[in-house]
């Protein structure tokens, strides 16, 4: 009896885990089919359920045809915004984690429930203000004006995260290393900093994926089409060629997530552990 | 306290210069675009700033005067009750699936863990928006996949039924777009806590001949507290404020006036029709709603770093 119980778990579990995978995967196994399906063919009572008349032909439309919503400028705008997010919330956002982690001074304790606060502020309620902000210095459909609104919104959460790294570098190592004649600014370049190397990785991936996916902001600060990032270009395109071209839309979508999919899986699980901290650990 | 040497040795108000000084670009960049335009949106809120504004006339202070229009305005208590339907909706089915999946996986055999590991990984990773398009597109009217697997499978004919036109249909969608990206990042840490409880507890109650939905309620349920609240909280946040979603859905088809909730109707009210003033009063509302939720999140935070 026990056995046959135990053979029923088992096929039962492999059930679910398969519905629970194919439920996950589809939607995106489904965007990939239509991209590398013929646009004529996607607009018949019956899909083709997997690509079996493969094609590039739709990415040559996202990437060529220069009637639509062009994409080149867009993957340049949001290439430049998110490596400069990336490059000066990493910066700051290291400087801060130093000071959070390693010094106990007066108002840190107010600072990081600051931080906290700020987070859990909704880009919603900041757009008119902001609007009016950037506007006033002259900073909209720029990429400057976009950077700085993503470092600022970006900031408290590396910083956290990044405080866990450090906190996570005893600093008897640094100790034993100024003992052996290091100075300080020797030992913590190269014991500190080279642990702290994964830490910062993950960071700077998580600063990635935030400005490389966010869309409100950037649909109301940077609206102009030369100046349009990603995700408003690809909205702005499936807008024009909605019901023509669901193919295309489809490619230019692909484009858009492939990055995103590939360094997100690198980081996930330092992500979630600093979002959840101290919960995980009970 | 495993202060350094070298760190003891420095007075505190040396140590307190060097902190402020590495903090000091991070409080700049912070004070210039969230601090002051959150200070002049409040100003804002208790400004008439429409059109004419925008043109150049010169704001006038009219007190709680927007505020008095917001609350006393049907639509805004339409969206907001909306809102939070939508919220609530969403927050319960996303911690129900979530922590059925994390059950479900810590029942399988692990090549079958694995596997289901990445299919979430995969979900969760999908851009807001694109994942959004591409179930629009799922959801088509005339050729989506959905509507010819129904057919297919029930006899009964969907292919041509409009998801999006109907409200309740619509926010139907909706949930199944943010449950569907939602539920990896519950599902896995709920998943991480349930490898924490230690096998004892688990056997000493397989002993005591409790049952499987007895073991949770009793044993699961209590010790995974914690993590239940602060993921709650954070999908109360998150379902409060959703944008992308909705906007793009109505992008899609779908009315705006019956479809908005709190995060769209204060881009419409502003930026849509031109009434700073009153989009200002609602984001005001809007945020302090987010910081009262936001309370317990932080103090339990704070809690976990001192200890």
């Amino acid at each position: 009896m026990a056995t046959r119980f135990k053979r029923l778990k088992l096929v039962l579990g492999i059930l679910a885990g398969l519905v629970i995978f194919v439920m996950s995967v589809f939607p995106v196994y489904w965007m990939l089919n239509t991209a590398f399906t013929p646009n004529g063919y996607t607009r018949r009572s019956e899909p083709l359920l997997y690509p079996a008349l493969f094609t590039w032909e739709n990415f040559q439309t996202v990437l060529f045809d220069e009637e639509q919503t062009p994409f080149w400028p867009a993957l340049m705008n949001s290439l430049s915004v998110t490596l400069i997010t990336v490059v000066f919330a990493l910066l700051f956002a290291f400087l801060s984690a130093l000071a959070l982690a390693r010094f106990k001074f007066m108002g840190r304790k107010t600072m990081i429930v600051v931080l906290l606060f700020i987070q859990m502020i909704p880009g919603e309620a900041m757009i008119v203000s902001l609007y009016r902000q950037l506007d006033s210095w002259q900073l909209l459909n720029s990429v400057i004006g976009l950077s700085l609104v993503y470092v600022a919104t970006v900031l408290p959460f590396t910083i956290w995260m990044l405080r866990g790294f450090v906190v996570g570098v005893p600093e008897e190592l640094e100790e034993a290393a100024m003992i052996d004649g290091c100075t300080r600014m020797q030992a913590f370049r190269k014991v500190t900093f080279p642990l702290l190397a994964p830490g910062l990785v993950a960071t700077g991936v998580f600063g990635f994926i935030q400005a490389w996916n966010e869309f409100l902001l950037a649909l109301v600060v940077n609206s102009r089409p030369e100046a349009m990032t990603l995700p408003v270009w690809l909205r702005t395109y499936q807008q024009v060629t909605n019901e023509t071209d669901w193919a295309a839309i489809m490619a230019g979508s692909t484009l858009m997530t492939l990055p995103v999919l590939i360094f997100f899986i690198i980081v996930q699980s330092r992500m979630t552990s600093g979002l959840v901290a101290g919960a995980v650990k009970g | 306290m495993s202060r350094g040497v070298a760190m003891t040795s420095q007075p505190a108000s040396k140590r307190g210069r060097i902190s402020w000084f590495l903090l000091f670009p991070t409080l700049a960049i912070l004070a210039v675009v969230i601090g002051w335009p959150l200070i002049n949106l409040i100003l804002l809120s208790f400004q008439e700033f429409g059109r004419a504004q925008i043109f150049g006339a010169p704001p006038e202070f009219v007190g709680l005067g927007n505020y008095q229009k917001i609350l006393g305005d049907e639509a805004f208590w339409r969206v907001m009750q909306r809102s939070v339907i939508f919220a609530a909706v969403n927050v319960v089915a996303t911690m129900t699936l979530g922590t059925l999946v994390a059950i479900l996986m810590q029942h399988m055999v692990k090549p079958m863990r694995y596997v289901v590991q990445a299919g979430l990984l995969v979900a969760w990773a999908m851009p807001q928006l694109t994942a959004v398009i591409v179930w629009g597109w799922m959801f088509n009217t005339q050729y989506g996949v959905l509507n010819y697997l129904i057919t297919e499978i029930t006899g009964v004919d969907f292919i041509g039924h409009s998801w999006l036109s109907n409200p309740l249909s619509f926010f139907a969608v909706a949930t199944v777009i943010i449950t569907w990206q939602s539920v990896p990042f519950v599902a896995l840490t709920i998943y991480a806590g349930l490898t924490q409880i230690p096998k004892e507890m688990v056997e000493a109650a397989l002993l005591d001949g409790a049952s499987g939905w007895q073991r949770f309620w009793q044993l699961t349920a209590p010790l995974l507290r914690p993590i239940f609240t602060i993921v709650t909280i954070l999908q109360i946040i998150w379902d409060l404020r959703v944008f992308t979603q909705i906007y793009a859905l109505q992008g899609l088809g779908g009315l705006r006036e019956e479809t908005s909730t709190l995060g769209v109707y204060i881009y419409l009210t502003s930026l849509g029709s031109g009434e700073f003033g009153m989009g200002g009063a609602i984001a005001v509302i809007m945020v302090v709603v987010m910081a009262v939720i936001s309370v317990y999140y932080v103090r339990r935070t704070l809690k976990d770093m001192d200890s």
